[in-house]
């Protein structure tokens, strides 16, 4: 079992769970162990855009400057929005030695980091680190008939700093499902934005939004939407109890990897507002017809 | 090229002040000084508001904003529009000349955030509400909207 | 009291006070007389919360004023009170949920980490490692990791995120007291026992007992540890 450095994240073992669930069965596996990282904090979900603001960047770079102390290289997330966060601070003190010199006499009390740090996300590291291949080897289960819109959200592709694939033209997530049997469906709005932390102000714009990212999977003939956020899941899933019609499974993709590897039970269904098992008995992909539960 | 008064406006009705020489506005090198951006770069071809997600909830368009502020119109900062968007990047990603607009977007919240001005308080949210919520929602919009 | 004096400086103004004394002696040697602040004088009650900065230091510095002694050149004032409202809530109504306390305080979401309130706490409390607990629905861990909290105030006066650590410390401690923690089954069961007047014989036979009796039955007493 080979060792991966972690970072939750707070929405990942609370309201996101099936991410992480998920996906940590899908990498035990593939022969990963995720090893949260030590004393990991919340890395304050939004990149600090202003240019004078070493403020928010604290908390990014606290985590890691731990990570480096503690001699790991690489940093390994789930969420989007602390792959964003932590990718974009640790490229602006790389860039910037006025602004790390400042954070670290700030963090006094923490050792100094030094940029020595990659974060990297579930999906790059999937595909960059464990190989398209080795997925393929896995699976009980090819999801096939299953019709899948990959809806990539915002903070995965853009800016391009971060981005982990073309930001127009994205197929990474495309490639992954394919890894387990799944066509994936292009839709017109896979990277456009669900209205994000506007769900606490301003639900009526989120609810407008999921409805467009929605309506386009189905004009294309999707029955389900897989992601890799877990807000915008929130927003996609959740949300579609403030629309008169709802019904679209939003799933993680980590989630489909797993009942394509038959580990179906390290998904919480009942923690979606639509319920996915419907559509997955339909088409023969849960439990039961395999003799596998 | 003679330059006088009456020329200016018509001037700046049409590109900005490409080319010009006229002082830049306190609001445009406030401005300047919190994004790090060079908004007279732009040449007003609206694809940034075209890639906006959240103009349906906007009174000014994006492209309008950042030409409000490089004609000095304080007015910019009282506007809706840097409080509905939603820092999806779209604009940034798409603009030919390079101009981080959700960043300048955060420069515009930047200067009320900082003038003791909050656009987002807990209290208007119904506890039950706030119990279902993802933190990183809470977190972002705390973030984005508070100062 | 040594027979040194130091010169501390209380509130901008110079004091010449013996060496050796505690900030609270020093300040009643000056001639100040706390009203306020004071106090169980045994560093449990919080009352005493006192800033301080050292001459040559840029940095500021915190204490409780009855346990710690006074430095030639402290430069302190203390902060009998800081303000900061408890929100109202009904502990047997809410349910120790990973965003309950978020929901109570949802300024808990505001917090950059900057851990000015682990470097203000007299206690060397790790208040910051609580506050992020709370912020991820860790419950159990908010709750021990502020046990030692005296509710002083000072991470609350200096925190830039406007939040009130030790209130949402408390509520934490109540949660995990009322919902979390496991229930001691001997103590349960003594309850039970008591409630149903198993034991209401030896208690008045208790209670007709002369002091001496009394006495002599306590110090012959036998402690037995059940199995």
């Amino acid at each position: 079992m080979k060792s991966i450095t972690y970072f939750p994240g707070c929405t990942h073992q609370t309201n996101g769970r099936n991410m992480e669930s998920s996906g940590k069965a899908v990498l035990e596996t593939l022969g990963y162990q995720l090893e949260e990282m030590p004393e990991w904090i919340c890395c304050g979900t939004v990149f600090g855009l202003s240019e004078d603001d070493l403020f928010h960047q604290l908390a990014p770079i606290r985590n890691l400057a731990r990570v480096e102390k503690a001699g790991d290289e690489k940093l390994v997330t789930m969420c989007a929005m602390c792959y964003n966060t932590l990718g974009r601070a640790n490229l602006l003190v790389r860039k910037d030695e006025v602004a790390l010199e400042a954070l670290n006499r700030f963090m006094d009390d923490e050792p100094d980091y030094h940029g020595r740090v990659d974060v990297v996300h579930l999906t790059q590291f999937l595909k960059d680190e464990v190989g398209l291949d080795k997925i393929s080897s896995k699976v009980k289960r090819p999801l096939e008939g299953l019709k899948v819109m990959p809806y990539y959200g915002c903070l995965l592709l853009r800016p391009e700093e971060v981005s982990i694939d073309s930001m127009e033209d994205p197929t990474i997530i495309c490639n992954i499902l394919e890894a387990v049997g799944i066509k994936s469906i292009k839709g017109s709005h896979i990277s456009q934005c669900c209205g994000s932390y506007h769900t606490v102000d301003k639900k009526e714009a989120v609810a407008r939004r999921s409805s467009e990212i929605i309506s386009s999977a189905r004009k294309k003939g999707a029955d389900m939407i897989a992601l890799a956020c877990p807000l915008c899941e929130f927003n996609l899933d959740d949300r579609q109890r403030l629309l008169s019609k709802n019904g679209m499974p939003v799933l993680y993709f980590t989630e489909l990897l797993a009942i394509a590897f038959g580990l179906e039970d390290s998904c919480d269904f009942d923690e979606h507002y639509v319920d996915p098992r419907p559509l997955l008995r339909e088409k023969g992909l849960l439990g039961g017809s395999n003799g596998q539960e | 090229m003679v330059l006088n008064e009456s020329d200016t406006e018509l001037r700046l009705g049409i590109c900005g002040t490409r080319g010009m020489e006229l002082a830049d506005s306190e609001l445009l090198i406030r401005i300047t000084e919190l994004s790090g951006e060079n908004l007279r770069s732009c040449y007003q071809c609206g694809k940034c508001s075209a890639s906006c997600p959240m103009t349906d909830f906007m009174d000014l368009f994006p492209r309008d904003v950042i030409k409000q502020i490089i004609e000095g119109k304080e007015k910019v900062l009282f506007s809706e529009t840097p409080w509905v968007c939603a820092s999806c990047f779209s604009c940034t990603a798409r603009c030919p000349n390079d101009i981080d607009i959700a960043g300048v977007m955060e420069a515009v919240r930047q200067i009320r955030l900082r003038g003791k001005y909050d656009r987002f308080h807990p209290s208007r949210i119904p506890l039950d509400e706030l119990e279902g919520l993802p933190q990183i929602a809470l977190i972002g919009c705390f973030r984005k909207m508070t100062g | 009291m040594g027979k040194n004096k130091i010169s501390v400086y209380i509130m901008g103004k110079e004091h010449r006070v013996p060496e050796g004394l505690t900030i609270m002696k020093a300040l009643e040697y000056a001639g100040y007389r706390l009203v306020r602040g004071c106090g169980c004088r045994a560093g449990f009650c919080g009352a005493c919360a006192t800033i301080y900065r050292k001459k040559g230091d840029y940095k500021l510095y915190t204490a409780l004023a009855c346990q710690t002694t006074a430095e030639s050149g402290m430069y302190l004032t203390q902060l009998p009170f800081i303000p900061a409202n408890k929100s109202e809530y009904d502990i047997e109504k809410i349910k120790a949920g990973p965003n309950t306390i978020l929901s109570i305080y949802p300024e808990v979401a505001r917090c950059v980490a900057c851990n000015t309130c682990t470097k203000a706490c007299p206690q060397d409390i790790q208040v910051m490692d609580y506050i992020q607990a709370v912020k991820r629905g860790d419950i159990t861990r908010a709750a021990e990791l502020s046990f030692n909290c005296l509710q002083c105030g000072l991470c609350t006066a200096r925190c830039p995120s406007e939040i009130k650590h030790y209130h949402v410390a408390q509520l934490a401690r109540r949660l995990h007291g009322r919902y979390l923690a496991t229930k001691s089954e001997p103590l349960s069961k003594r309850n039970r026992e008591l409630e149903e007047g198993c034991f209401e014989n030896e208690i008045d036979e208790m209670i007709e007992l002369k002091p001496e009796d009394l006495k002599k039955r306590y110090f012959e007493r036998e402690i037995k540890v059940s199995e």
